[in-house]
């Protein structure tokens, strides 16, 4: 416990540590969304006509689609004109050619976040990929995973290098036509992080993507495309922060998973973009489209912590479309003042003896607004098809909301459908206990919040959970009182 | 004039106004209106999210027929006997095609303070009362209601008085003719601390494809105790529309129960509003269906006030290529601490074609309060076959037993005994003689 302490009085002061701005030159584009924008950015990538076509054809589409209003999150309309859709750090010359030709200060942001860039990070063990605004600065250990056959890079240098299976997979999980703001990432998506492990190997270490907003004024949207042929397995992790500003940011992803025969991929994301402030000034829009699908016996397992953003929009999803194969999902989203959170998950059997579970833990202080919505989809076809999903809502203070949204549809009468949610509050009995035993009314409340969201944090890499249970801490911060 | 047929609701001739209008003219600013919203909305689609899972386009494309006053031929009581409820020791309103037939009735002595009726018989004074609890809903079929009801039943219980007998609300439709539609409007008024039962049913004697659109609205007082069950039992080829808006005391205790057995396509809508403190309300639910036959429960209970318990509990058992849906949302307000609530959908799918959509929801805006929900879909539990056959039971009878299990669990809450009885053998002999095993 007394580490525990120290960490929340580290943060007494600011709440938010990730909420400083890097002073670096930056090249934008103006604020706007055409079709010159799609070619700009599809021209500063230097990509080949199949790709540019394909983002204007997303743009067509886009332009047709109005945008949704279903979720229960409130927030004043957008203006996509007034959203610059590329920033990027100021290159000198034709660009580093490895991490050491990199900006020093952009290493000493990331440096800053914890998140080591030099090869001396290498007793760390993860390879990381890092996302500043609109484009990837850098990768590491790429030469080591080479050696194993795994491709790990920036989805703008997978379509130079690697082009044949970027046109394979990519839209085939998350079509440009599947919702209005993936429809939107397609036609302007920057960079993010295209993974491929071949046949049979073991990533030798856990991939890491990290997520940096910088630029005001900017949207980012992000792609990543993880591709897991037969056999084989990869561990991936995802980590986001952004500066503290008053006004909102748009951050609109796609990812797109695909696990071949037998394979494994496990997703984990530590989401924690600026929030807002105390009175919901300020914050991420965080809306996002994550899918997978998973061929025969193959799983594809999604973790989420979700503490971050002043609204959070997104269904990690999973397609069973082999048989035997497997989804999982787990989940904490944490709403604190004014945050919004619509999350949950769609699980579609469409396989034999396909099984999934969902476990998601929500949270709600102060003022925020927490649902979890899901669906669970049994075809026709899906014979002894298992589900069990948990959703559960811990309330701290009484202004603040638990909602839950699940959707059941089931065609095949062999198919095991179970379904919970409580939701309830900490109960004075629990604190007056820990009271007793000398522990302080926060220490209580992170002790009994810990112990509620045990189930997930068990299923994230380890450096993750303890980053994760730190974050959770802080976020609920002075929510009793 | 007997009846007005045009093939949309929104074009109704005049005609049909001019004989709503001898119902009561105080009526006729409900009715425009209701008209106005229905022109406005139109029939729903599966692509308003209330509407799903319940395609209504079948119900859209049947001539829109209104049977403004009653149709030619007699029913007698011979053709009424041997119905469900026919011996029941209770007052019964008899109502064909929506309008109320005196004949078929039989009223007894219930205390001064009560009134059992038809509403078309005393609408003065409940002008303004009727559509005041329906008032805030978009159900497009509750805005045809509006327009078009023709009556309904009337039952008011004064403060501290109860209804010495069941009332036994018989509504059948006769129509030989595709479209047919029956709209029904009940008004029940339960004073301070009163009690009754009140028992709802609709049956067909036509084979035709009719459509009954009911609406209830019930004032329940404070302290009152009222339990409510419906038993809808119309032709396959019927379509049905029911609405329910209730709007509870403190301390009430209110139950309604639904037993859905017929019909092609069912929908109950079912709209609580739980605003003053210590309510017990308990909605409970059975729906077994088979062939093509579709069944929607449709809720909200609205938790607007602390210490209130509501329940709801809905099997359902599905065989051939029916559909049970299933909708729940309890909304608890801001300050209705103390809520326990709790909301569970169980479905059974005797076949490969059936399917099952649930959503049990909860939208929850403060903290000390209790609310869970569970939703399940399957097949029978091998377990428990594997169970009873290790007591010596073949494979069949274990199977029949954990399906009876499954419904009696629902009958089983009826609190009325000989209502109780009758819907459990009833019940019974249509599992045996409707739903073989597979």
């Amino acid at each position: 416990m007394r580490a525990d302490t120290d960490t929340i009085d580290e943060f007494v002061a600011s709440d938010y540590k990730y909420g400083f701005v890097t002073d670096i030159e930056s090249e934008s584009l103006e604020p706007g969304l055409g079709e010159e924008t799609v070619r700009f950015i599809s021209a500063k990538k230097k990509e080949p006509q199949w790709m540019l076509e394909w983002r204007l054809k997303a743009l067509r589409h886009w332009e047709k689609l109005e945008c949704p209003t279903w979720p229960h999150v409130k927030y004043p309309p957008i203006d996509f004109q007034d959203i610059s859709y590329y920033s990027a750090p100021k290159k000198k010359g034709d660009g580093p050619k490895s991490l050491d030709e990199v900006d020093p200060k952009l290493l000493e942001t990331y440096e800053k976040l914890g998140v080591p860039l030099h090869e001396r990070a290498r007793l760390a063990g993860v390879a990381v990929d890092a996302v500043f605004d609109s484009e990837s600065i850098g990768t590491t250990f790429k030469e080591d995973l080479a050696k194993a056959g795994v491709i790990f890079c920036s989805i703008s240098e997978a379509v130079q290098e690697h082009p044949e299976l970027v046109r394979k997979y990519l839209g085939t999980v998350v079509p440009y036509t599947d919702n209005f703001y993936a429809t939107l990432n397609s036609a302007v998506f920057s960079d993010g992080s295209f993974v491929y492990i071949p046949k049979g190997t073991r990533c030798p270490m856990e991939l890491s993507t990290y997520f940096r907003i910088n630029a005001a004024n900017t949207g980012q949207f992000e792609r990543t495309l993880i591709i897991a042929e037969e056999g084989s397995h990869v561990s991936y992790l995802e980590g986001c922060t952004a500066p503290m500003r008053d006004e909102n940011q748009l951050h609109a992803a796609v990812v797109e998973l695909i696990a071949l025969d037998n394979a494994e991929i496990k997703y984990s994301t530590v989401q924690n973009w600026y929030p807002g402030d105390e009175e919901g000034r300020g914050g991420i829009y965080n809306f996002v489209t994550k899918r997978g699908i998973c061929k025969t016996n193959a799983k594809i397992s999604w973790t989420q912590v979700e503490t971050g953003s002043a609204i959070t929009w997104k269904y990690p999803s999973v397609i069973l479309k082999g048989d035997n194969s497997i989804g999982e999902f787990y989940s904490v989203a944490l709403t604190n003042n004014m945050q919004q959170a619509d999350t949950g998950t769609k699980m579609v059997h469409l396989g034999k003896n396909t099984r999934s579970t969902i476990v998601s833990k929500g949270i709600s202080a102060g003022r925020g607004q927490n649902s979890y919505r899901g669906l669970v989809q049994v075809g026709k076809k899906a014979a002894n098809a298992r589900n069990f999903s948990q959703c559960d809502s811990l309330l701290i203070g009484d202004r603040c909301g638990a909602h839950t949204f699940p959707y059941i549809e089931v065609k095949n009468p062999s198919a095991n459908i179970e379904h919970e949610a409580t939701t309830s509050k900490i109960g004075e009995d629990q604190i007056f206990y820990c009271n007793q035993r000398g522990l302080e009314t926060q220490d209580a409340v992170n002790m009994i919040v810990n112990g509620f969201c045990k189930e997930v944090f068990r299923e994230l890499p380890m450096e993750f959970a303890v980053e994760a249970q730190k974050l959770l801490d802080v976020s609920l911060e002075g929510s009793v009182g | 004039m007997s009846t007005v047929a045009t093939t949309d609701p929104a074009t109704t001739p005049v005609e049909a106004f001019a004989q709503l209008e001898q119902n009561g003219v105080e009526l006729m600013p409900l009715r425009k209106a209701g008209l106005a919203r229905f022109s406005e909305s139109g029939y729903p689609t599966v692509r308003d999210e209330d509407w799903r899972f319940t395609n209504v386009k079948p119900v859209a494309e049947l001539p829109f027929h209104l049977v403004l006053v009653p149709l030619g031929q007699a029913i007698g009581q011979e053709q009424l006997t041997s119905k469900t409820f026919d011996q029941l020791d209770a007052d019964r309103l008899v109502f064909v095609d929506g309008h109320f037939n005196a004949d078929l009735s039989q009223i007894g002595n219930q205390p001064s303070g009560v009134t059992v009726t038809h509403l078309a018989s005393s609408l003065a004074g409940l002008e303004r009362e009727v559509g005041s609890l329906s008032g805030g809903d978009d159900n497009p079929f509750v805005a045809l209601n509006d327009a078009f009801f023709t009556d309904g039943a009337l039952i008011q219980i004064g403060d501290g008085q109860r209804l010495a007998k069941p009332v036994h609300l018989l509504f059948v439709t006769t129509a030989g003719e595709d479209g047919e539609a029956a709209h029904i409007r009940n008004w029940i008024d339960a004073g301070a601390n009163a009690h009754g039962t009140i028992i709802e049913s609709h049956l067909s004697l036509g084979k035709a494809a009719t459509v009954t659109n009911v609406v209830t609205e019930s004032r329940i007082g404070d302290g009152a105790n009222i339990e409510h069950i419906k038993f809808q039992d119309l032709s396959k080829r019927a379509f049905h529309l029911a609405s329910l808006h209730s709007e509870l005391g403190r301390d009430a205790r209110y139950v309604f129960h639904s037993v859905a057995l017929g019909a092609r396509l069912s929908r109950n809508n079912l709209r609580l509003r739980l605003a003053q403190p210590g309510i017990e309300c308990v909605l409970n639910g059975l729906y077994m269906l088979r062939g093509q036959q579709l069944a929607d429960h449709h809720m909200i209970v609205e938790h607007a006030a602390p210490r209130c318990d509501s329940h709801e509990y809905f099997n359902g058992i599905l065989d051939d290529q029916s559909r049970g849906v299933f909708h729940g949302r309890i909304l608890v307000q801001p300050g209705a601490q103390k809520t326990d609530a709790k909301q569970t959908n169980k479905n059974l799918l005797l076949c490969d074609d059936a399917t099952a959509n649930t959503k049990p929801q909860l939208e929850i805006y403060a903290d000390d309060v209790k609310c869970t929900h569970g939703a399940t879909i399957g097949a029978m539990d091998d377990d428990s076959i594997f169970y009873l056959r290790t007591r010596g039971l073949d494979a069949p009878t274990a199977r029949r037993m954990l399906m009876h299990g499954f419904a009696g669990e629902i009958i089983e809450r009826i609190r009325h005994d000989a209502v109780r009885e009758e819907l459990d053998a009833l019940v019974w002999d249509r599992l045996e003689a409707e739903h073989q095993l597979h």
